[in-house]
C-alpha cells in the first residue's frame, strides 16, 4: 500500500502488545489446525460409514472444503488482518464469477 | 550511471526499444505496432466494402472474402484497438498516479513482445496456405472443419498474445493498487487510471475462458481431442459460451477505458471538474461487474429455452442504466463550463450521440424474442459498429491528438485534426447508420455477395462511399502525424493549458524517472487544484534523493520468440518430421530464458541525487 508507516526502526514500537498479539495468533492457528484436520476425518467418516448416499456425501464434503478453504485464507493466510481489502475484493469476485458460470454451464448446456 | 541525451544510431535505437522496460517507450511500440495492425485491419475493411459495393461482384472469391472478413474482427479487436489502448494506460496511468513506472517494467516488456510475435504469427497465416476464415468469433462447427491451417493459426497466435494482454492487465491492477502517490487515495484517482483499473480486473476474469477455449480448439484441431465434436461426445456449443464468457467482457474491456479517455477531456476542455465523480466510479465498476452476467445474449437463437434468454435479456438490459447514468454525467459536466472546441473536444462531443445510438440498438437487440429476427443480419453489424467505432475508435483518435504532446513533445496540427475529425465522422455514420436498415430488410451478415433487385444496391453502395471517407480522415491523420514530426515543435508541460491531472505537471516528454520527487496530492484534479492557488507546479512529498531504476533486458523478446517458434512445430507436428523438435526446441528457448531470469540477480541502478540536480526540468527523451 502506498501510504504505509513503515514497521522497523519506528522507536515507540510497543514490544510487549507485539508479543501479546502474536500468541493470541498462535492460538487461533493451533486451534483452526486441529478443526481442519477434525474436518478432513469427519469426511473420511462420511465416506468410509457407507450408510449415506451419494446426494448427502457430495454436497456435505464440497461445504467442509469451502469452510476449509476460508480457515486457510483468515487464519494462515491472513486475509482477517488489514491491508488486504484489494485481494479480498478480487477473491470474491472471482469466486462468484467462476460459481456464476459453473451455475450457467450446470443449467443452459449439460441441464 | 545517466543515460541522459546523446544522439544515437538507428540501430541503438532499435536495440534500445527491444530491450526497454520504460513504460513511456513501451507505450510507443504499443501505439506503433497498434497502429500498423489498424491499417492492416483498415485495408481489409476496405476490400470487404468494395466487394459489396456492387451486386454480384467478384473482386475477391468467396473463400477469400471468408479470410478477410475474419482477420479484420480479429485484427481490429485484438491487435489494433487493445494494444492502442493499452499504449495510452502504459503512457499515462503511472504518470496520472504519480508513480514512476508500472509494478513490473520486466513484465510489461514481454507483454508487449508476447502481443507482438502473437500477431505476427496470426498475419503470416496469409503468406503460408490462408487465414482463418470462420468469423472472428471462430464457432467450433465451423471451425473444426476448417480446412488448411487458418484456424491454427487463429488460436496459437490469439493463445500467445492473450498470454501477453494478461500479463499487461495484471501489471496494470497492481501499479494502480500499490503505487499510487501519497495523497492519491481510490477516489481521487482520474477516471481514465479507474477504467484503466476495471478493464484490467475484466481482462483479469475474463482471459482465462478464452484461453481455455483455445487450449481446448488447439487440441481438438491439433491433438486429436474432441471436446467440441458432438459425434465424440463433445459439445459444440460449449466453445460459444467460453468464447462469450470472454467476448462480452472483453467489449467492455475495450469501451470503459474509452470512457475514461473522454471524461479527461470532457473535464479538461469544459474547464470544470468531472460532474457526479463519485457516480461515474461507481457506474464504472457497475458496468465492469454485470458485463460478465450477460454473455449468453450472444446465443439467444442457440437454444437455451425461454429462462435462460429471459434472465440474459434482462440482465443486458441492467447495463444501459450505468451507462446512462454515465452520458448524463458527461452532459452535465459540459453543462455551464466554458468549452473549448479542440480537436479531442469535438471527437468527445460526437462520441455521445453515436455512442447512444449503439445503446439503444443493444436495448433492441437484448430483447431475446426480437433478437431471433436481427440475428445474423446487418442490424447487429450496425449496432457493434457504432459503440465499437463510435465509442472506442473514437477514444482512439480522440486520445492520439489528446496526448500526443505528452508521448512526444510535439503538438498535432489542429486544423488537420479537425480535418480528420470531420471526414471520419461523415464516412462512418454513411457507413454505419444505413446498414441497420440493410439488416432490416434482411441482408444476412458475413455473406461473400448479394443479387440485384432486392433493395439492397443503393444502401451497400452508400456504405462504402462512407468507408472511403473514413479511409481518408486516417491518411489526413497520417500526413499529420508526419508533418509534426518532421516540424518538431516542443511543448512544455502543459500544452493545453488546460491540464488537470498529475501528467500536465511534468515536462512533454517527461524524463524516463518521470518525477524527480514524488508529488504530494491533496485532491481530486491534483494539478488544477494548485493552478487554482497560484502555484508552478505540485508540492514535493519527499526530499530529493536517488532514484532506483530497473535496467533493460533482451529476455521478453527471447521469451516471445521461443513460443512463437514453438507454435510453428505445434502446427507443422504431424505433417511434417521437424514439427516436433521445432516444438520442443521453442518451448526450451523460453524456458531457458525464463531460467536465466530467475537465476540471474538483476538489481537495476541508481540515478543520483547530484545527476538529478544537475537535470533541471530540460524534459527528457521521449
Ligand atoms: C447498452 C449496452 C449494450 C447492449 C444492451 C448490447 C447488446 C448486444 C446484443 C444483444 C448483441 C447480440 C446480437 C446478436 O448477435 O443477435 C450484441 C452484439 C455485439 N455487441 Fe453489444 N450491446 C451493448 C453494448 C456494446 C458495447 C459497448 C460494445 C463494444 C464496445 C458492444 C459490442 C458488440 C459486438 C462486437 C457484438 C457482435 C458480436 C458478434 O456477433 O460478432 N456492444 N450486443
Ligand atoms: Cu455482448
Amino acid at each position: 500500500m502506498a501510504n504505509q508507516q513503515p514497521t522497523s526502526g519506528n522507536p515507540r514500537v510497543d514490544i510487549e502488545y507485539r508479543r501479546k498479539k502474536s500468541a493470541e495468533e498462535m492460538r487461533y492457528q493451533v486451534i483452526t489446525f486441529a478443526l481442519m484436520i477434525f474436518l478432513t476425518l469427519v469426511s473420511f467418516v462420511a465416506v468410509g460409514y457407507g450408510e449415506f448416499s451419494g446426494w448427502f456425501i457430495v454436497p456435505f464434503i464440497l461445504l467442509l472444503a469451502v469452510v476449509q478453504v476460508i480457515f486457510q485464507l483468515y487464519y494462515f493466510m491472513h486475509m482477517s488482518h488489514k491491508g488486504h481489502e484489494a485481494p479480498q475484493i478480487f477473491l470474491y469476485s472471482g469466486a462468484f464469477i467462476g460459481a456464476a458460470t459453473v451455475l450457467a454451464f450446470m443449467t443452459v448446456i449439460w441441464w | 550511471m545517466s543515460t541522459y541525451a546523446q544522439k544515437k544510431g538507428f540501430g541503438a535505437t532499435i536495440w534500445d526499444y527491444m530491450t526497454t522496460v520504460d513504460h513511456k517507450k513501451i507505450a510507443i511500440l504499443y501505439l506503433i505496432a497498434g497502429g500498423i495492425f489498424f491499417i492492416l485491419g483498415g485495408l481489409e475493411a476496405m476490400f470487404i466494402r468494395i466487394q459489396l459495393a456492387v451486386p454480384d461482384n467478384n473482386f475477391v472469391s468467396a473463400g477469400l472474402y471468408n479470410e478477410i472478413l475474419t482477420m479484420h474482427g480479429t485484427t481490429m479487436i485484438f491487435l489494433a484497438a487493445m494494444p492502442l489502448l493499452f499504449a495510452f494506460m502504459n503512457a499515462i496511468m503511472p504518470l496520472q498516479i504519480g508513480a514512476r513506472d508500472v509494478a513490473f517494467p520486466f513484465l510489461n516488456s514481454l507483454g508487449f513482445w508476447l502481443f507482438f510475435f502473437g500477431g505476427l504469427f496470426l498475419n503470416l497465416s496469409w503468406f503460408l496456405g490462408g487465414a482463418p476464415d470462420a468469423g472472428w468469433t471462430s464457432y467450433a462447427s465451423l471451425s473444426l472443419d476448417s480446412a488448411g491451417h487458418g484456424i491454427d493459426f487463429y488460436a496459437l497466435g490469439l493463445q500467445i498474445s492473450g498470454a501477453g494482454t494478461l500479463i499487461g492487465g495484471i501489471n496494470f491492477l497492481v501499479t494502480i493498487i500499490n503505487m499510487r502517490a501519497p495523497g492519491m487515495t481510490y477516489m481521487r484517482m482520474p477516471l481514465f487510471t479507474w477504467s484503466t483499473f476495471v478493464a484490467s480486473a475484466l481482462i483479469l476474469f475474463a482471459f482465462p475462458p478464452l484461453t481455455i477455449g483455445l487450449f481446448f480448439m488447439i487440441f481438438d484441431r491439433m491433438f486429436g481431442s474432441n471436446f467440441f465434436d458432438p459425434a465424440m461426445g463433445g459439445n459444440t456449443v460449449l466453445w460459444e459460451h467460453l468464447f462469450w464468457i470472454f467476448g462480452h467482457p472483453e467489449v467492455y474491456i475495450l469501451i470503459l477505458p474509452a470512457f475514461g479517455i473522454f471524461s479527461e477531456i470532457f473535464a479538461t476542455f469544459s474547464r470544470k471538474r468531472l460532474f457526479g465523480y463519485s457516480s461515474m466510479v461507481f457506474a464504472t465498476v457497475l458496468i465492469g461487474f454485470l458485463g460478465f452476467m450477460v454473455w449468453a445474449h450472444h446465443m439467444f437463437t442457440t437454444g437455451m429455452g425461454p429462462i435462460a434468454n429471459a434472465i440474459f435479456a434482462v440482465a443486458t438490459m441492467a447495463i444501459a442504466v450505468p451507462t446512462g447514468i454515465k452520458i448524463f454525467n458527461w452532459l452535465f459536466t459540459m453543462w455551464g463550463g466554458s468549452i473549448k472546441f479542440t480537436t479531442p473536444m469535438l471527437w468527445a462531443v460526437a462520441f455521445i450521440p453515436s455512442f447512444v445510438a449503439g445503446g439503444v440498438t443493444g436495448v433492441m437487440l437484448a430483447t431475446a424474442a426480437a433478437d431471433y429476427q436481427y440475428h445474423d443480419s446487418y442490424f447487429v453489424v450496425a449496432h457493434f459498429h457504432y459503440v465499437i467505432v463510435g465509442g472506442v475508435v473514437f477514444a482512439l483518435l480522440a486520445g492520439t491528438h489528446f496526448y500526443w504532446p505528452k508521448m512526444f513533445g510535439t503538438m498535432l496540427n489542429e486544423f488537420l485534426g479537425k480535418i480528420t475529425f470531420w471526414l471520419f465522422l461523415i464516412g462512418f455514420h454513411l457507413t454505419f447508420f444505413i446498414q441497420h436498415f440493410l439488416g432490416l430488410m434482411g441482408m444476412p451478415r458475413r455473406i461473400f455477395t448479394f443479387l440485384p433487385d432486392q433493395g439492397l444496391e443503393t444502401g451497400n453502395l452508400i456504405s462504402t462511399v462512407g468507408a472511403v471517407l473514413m479511409a481518408v480522415a486516417v491518411i489526413v491523420l497520417l500526413i499529420n502525424i508526419v508533418i509534426t514530426s518532421v516540424k518538431n515543435e516542443r511543448v512544455g508541460n502543459d500544452p493545453w493549458e488546460d491540464g488537470r491531472t498529475l501528467e500536465w505537471s511534468i515536462p512533454s516528454p517527461p524524463p524516463f524517472y518521470n518525477f524527480k520527487q514524488l508529488p504530494l496530492v491533496r485532491g481530486l484534479d491534483a494539478y488544477w487544484l494548485e493552478k487554482v492557488e497560484g502555484k508552478k507546479g505540485m508540492t514535493p512529498a519527499e526530499p530529493l534523493g536517488d532514484i532506483h531504476m530497473p535496467n533493460n533486458s533482451i529476455l521478453p523478446v527471447v521469451m516471445s520468440l521461443g513460443l512463437f517458434i514453438a507454435a510453428f512445430g505445434a502446427m507443422y507436428r504431424t505433417e511434417h518430421a521437424w514439427g516436433l523438435p521445432v516444438l520442443i526446441g521453442g518451448m526450451l528457448i523460453t524456458l531457458l530464458a525464463m531460467f536465466a531470469r530467475s537465476v540471474k540477480d538483476d538489481h537495476g541502478f541508481h540515478i543520483h541525487k547530484e545527476d538529478l540536480e544537475n537535470d533541471d526540468d530540460k524534459g527528457g527523451k521521449a
